[in-house]
């Protein structure tokens, strides 16, 4: 017990500001945390729900997923949480070419979604299909299967990368509101 | 040693490790297996090949690891009528999602009786055979969703439930049928192939020195290993030799890859179990050589480092202190975070005996690399087959007799410090030479064979050249087809609120395995 939280004092806290916006044409340095978690109130009055989707990827873009929950970029801090259903989700995001045979697990997901039904395709893969292109296998890019907001490239994009496009998407969105 | 056995035409092959290659005819396919089995070869892989443009019918080959080397078994199939050979799950259960697999993509069967689609789930027609030469693989077809017969287990109380494609995390999508007393598992069957992608159909469409990119991307956790794999098989087949220094730069960043796969394994599993803080740390851990990886290396997850003839880019001036501060930082926080994992009741209550392999049935199922290591099969080829640079590196093989989640813990634990000590010893590798020997373009009809030890176990490329500097065929493999079957055993009488945490012990690759 002493130990671990020994490890705790020691570590401190190692959540970085979130990147800004792409509009700002800037590199990632940061926005104060607070304001971006009230903005996020203000845009959906609660947090932000992910449900995230493999729909055939290479597992290198979970991987850079997963990261957004390290303790530098602290993704639930801000109040973005993935969750387990496609019900309780605001934004889906999509990784991999579309398989053929996750096609239609993706589109039930999707029509599982409420509205606004936003989707993020992410990577390469999810933008166009990339090394993988459209095959019998493979339809290529997530716009093939489902309807596309945004998609974020790179193989894989970085954890700052994906963090912004989550971040462009959702103010259009609240501004609509 | 079974090379010599038979007096079978021996074909020529290359490889990063000692490598032979017999053809033999359908009944010698089986013998050769019974001898093979009973000298204790394990079955690397299997795929087949459609040579019929080349006059040869179709054909299946087989690898096997032998204690000192690897023997490939080729058969033709050559008669008249359907094209089938004799099933070698009898003698090698791994054998079985593999015939599986390549009776979808040639429509080669078996004997066996199991006829259900592996990589087939109705995406494209059933008599459409995609791997065939006389299919054309960018052809799209309507999904024709079809049902899967999972086996069932009758009884008084017993219930099935079904987990998946689409899992509640951020993870690879897979089908997993619990039949169920309660809580506990009776039995688990999984159904794989959601993320297949043509892998083996693409390769075809691309050229000996541009498949490398696509190898990167079979499994993005293992895209070293796998990219490696590939550029061994190519410069095995056209005799290049790499500079010193770019082999110890591969090594590097293979053991990289290790590192990171662990550091993150290691926090996911306390996170199963109910530890967030040891995921807290560990993924900070694992984020500290991402971002090193993106200062040395270029880039966090390193799809473009390996390139036919070495590695594209050496490592900048500061790279070595750098890595060097980072490897002391992680070793002393692995150390301690051990100790705060040992000790931690709670944490060990959920490892010990959860998902227990012993080491009799991993032998008999074909289990390799780290869960193989965890059931105390002494298996890694960075010590039983080394290949340049690691026969100079006196790798330590680290096993574990438990088997359960505890061992594939403790492995984890272990293994990352003997990394950290390769990484030490790849560093003063400082000999000038060029990073990237030229490879020149290979004649058709070379037959070549990548395998790296990779963090879950030994990754295997086979390359076979076309013409003009194409590819005939190219078949990758990944450790997880042997070892995701190990899971169904693994679960047997622990409950299904384990499974997540098993499966985690386990992290096997879906990607990699459907291709
Ligand atoms: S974009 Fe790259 S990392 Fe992401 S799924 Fe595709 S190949 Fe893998």
């Amino acid at each position: 017990m002493w130990n671990t939280l020994s490890r705790m004092l020691r570590t401190g806290l190692l959540t970085e500001p979130l990147p800004k916006l792409s509009e700002a044409r800037s590199v990632v340095e940061g926005l104060p945390l607070e304001p971006m978690q009230q903005n996020l109130l203000n845009i959906l009055g609660r947090a932000l729900c992910i449900r995230h989707v493999d729909a055939g990827s290479c597992n290198g873009c979970e991987l850079e997923i997963q990261a957004l929950g390290n303790p530098y970029y602290n993704i639930e801090g801000v109040g973005i949480k993935f969750v387990a259903s496609p019900r309780h989700a605001d934004l889906l995001l999509v990784t991999g070419p579309v398989s053929v045979n996750m096609e239609e697990a993706l589109r039930r997901t999707y029509e599982a979604m409420p509205e606004p039904k936003l989707v993020i395709a992410l990577g390469d893969c999810g933008a166009c299909g990339a090394a993988f292109g459209s095959s019998y296998a493979s339809r290529g890019g997530v716009s093939n299967a489902i309807p596309v907001d945004k998609t974020v490239a790179g193989c894989p994009p970085s954890p700052p990368e994906i963090l912004r496009a989550i971040l462009d998407l959702i103010r259009p969105a609240a501004d609509e509101v | 040693m079974a090379a010599e056995k038979t007096d079978e035409q021996q074909v020529k092959m290359f490889g990063n490790l000692a490598c032979s290659r017999i053809r033999v005819d359908r009944e010698g396919w089986i013998s050769t297996a019974e001898q093979l089995s009973e000298s204790g070869a394990r079955l690397l892989t299997l795929w087949g090949t459609d040579d019929r443009d080349q006059a040869g019918g179709f054909r299946i080959d087989a690898a096997y690891l032998l204690s000192d080397s690897v023997l490939v078994v080729e058969h033709r199939m050559v008669d008249e009528g359907e094209p089938w050979y004799p099933s070698l799950a009898g003698l090698f259960p791994v054998a079985l999602r593999m015939q599986r697999a390549a009776y979808d993509l040639l429509g080669i069967s078996t004997n066996e009786s199991d006829d259900r689609g592996w990589l087939r789930h109705g995406g494209w027609p059933q008599m459409v055979f995609p791997l065939r030469r006389d299919v054309d693989g960018s052809q799209q077809y309507p999904v024709v969703s079809q049902p899967y017969s999972f086996v069932s287990v009758e009884g008084d109380g017993v219930h099935e439930i079904s987990v998946g494609p689409v899992h509640a995390g951020t993870i690879e999508p897979g089908n997993f049928r619990f039949s169920v007393v309660g809580e506990k598992v009776l039995r688990l069957e999984e159904r794989l192939g959601y993320t297949h992608k043509g892998v083996a159909k693409l390769f075809e469409s691309l050229t000996q020195h541009t498949g490398h990119r696509l190898a990167a991307r079979v499994s993005g956790d293992s895209a070293i290993a796998f990219s490696w794999a590939y550029c061994a098989a190519l410069e095995a087949i056209t005799t290049t030799t790499c500079s010193a220094r770019a082999l110890a730069l591969r090594a590097l960043a293979l053991e990289h890859e290790r590192l990171a796969n662990h550091l993150g394994d290691l926090g996911s599993l306390g996170n199963d179990a109910g530890f967030a803080f040891g995921f807290t740390h560990f993924s900070k851990l694992k984020e500290d050589l991402l971002r090193a990886n993106s200062v040395v290396f270029g880039a966090r997850y390193l799809m473009a480092f390996v390139v036919p003839g070495g590695v594209a880019a050496d490592l900048n001036t500061e790279a070595r202190s750098l890595l060097l501060e980072l490897y002391d930082a992680l070793e002393t926080s692995v150390i301690n975070l051990r100790t705060i994992y040992d000790n931690h009741a709670g944490l060990q209550d959920r490892f010990r005996e959860a998902g227990r392999l012993d080491r009799s049935t991993a032998k008999r199922l074909g289990a390799i690399g780290l869960a193989g290591r965890a059931s105390g099969l002494a298996c890694d080829l960075r010590v039983d087959h080394p290949w340049a640079p690691y026969t100079s590196l006196a790798v330590t093989m680290m096993t574990q007799k438990g088997g359960d989640v505890a061992a594939r813990v403790q492995i984890r634990f272990d293994e990352v410090v003997e990394s950290l000590r390769l990484c030490r010893a790849l560093l003063t590798e400082n000999d000038s030479g060029v990073i990237q020997a030229t490879v020149p373009t290979a004649q058709s009809n070379q037959l070549g064979m990548g395998i790296i030890e990779g963090w879950r176990g030994p990754v295997a490329v086979v390359l076979e050249t076309g013409r003009d500097g194409g590819i005939h065929r190219c078949h990758t493999h990944d450790p997880s087809w042997q070892n995701w079957p190990l899971i169904e055993h693994a679960i047997i009488g622990d409950i299904v609120p384990d499974f997540p945490l098993i499966n985690k012990s386990f992290n096997l690759s879906y990607s990699g395995q459907d291709g």
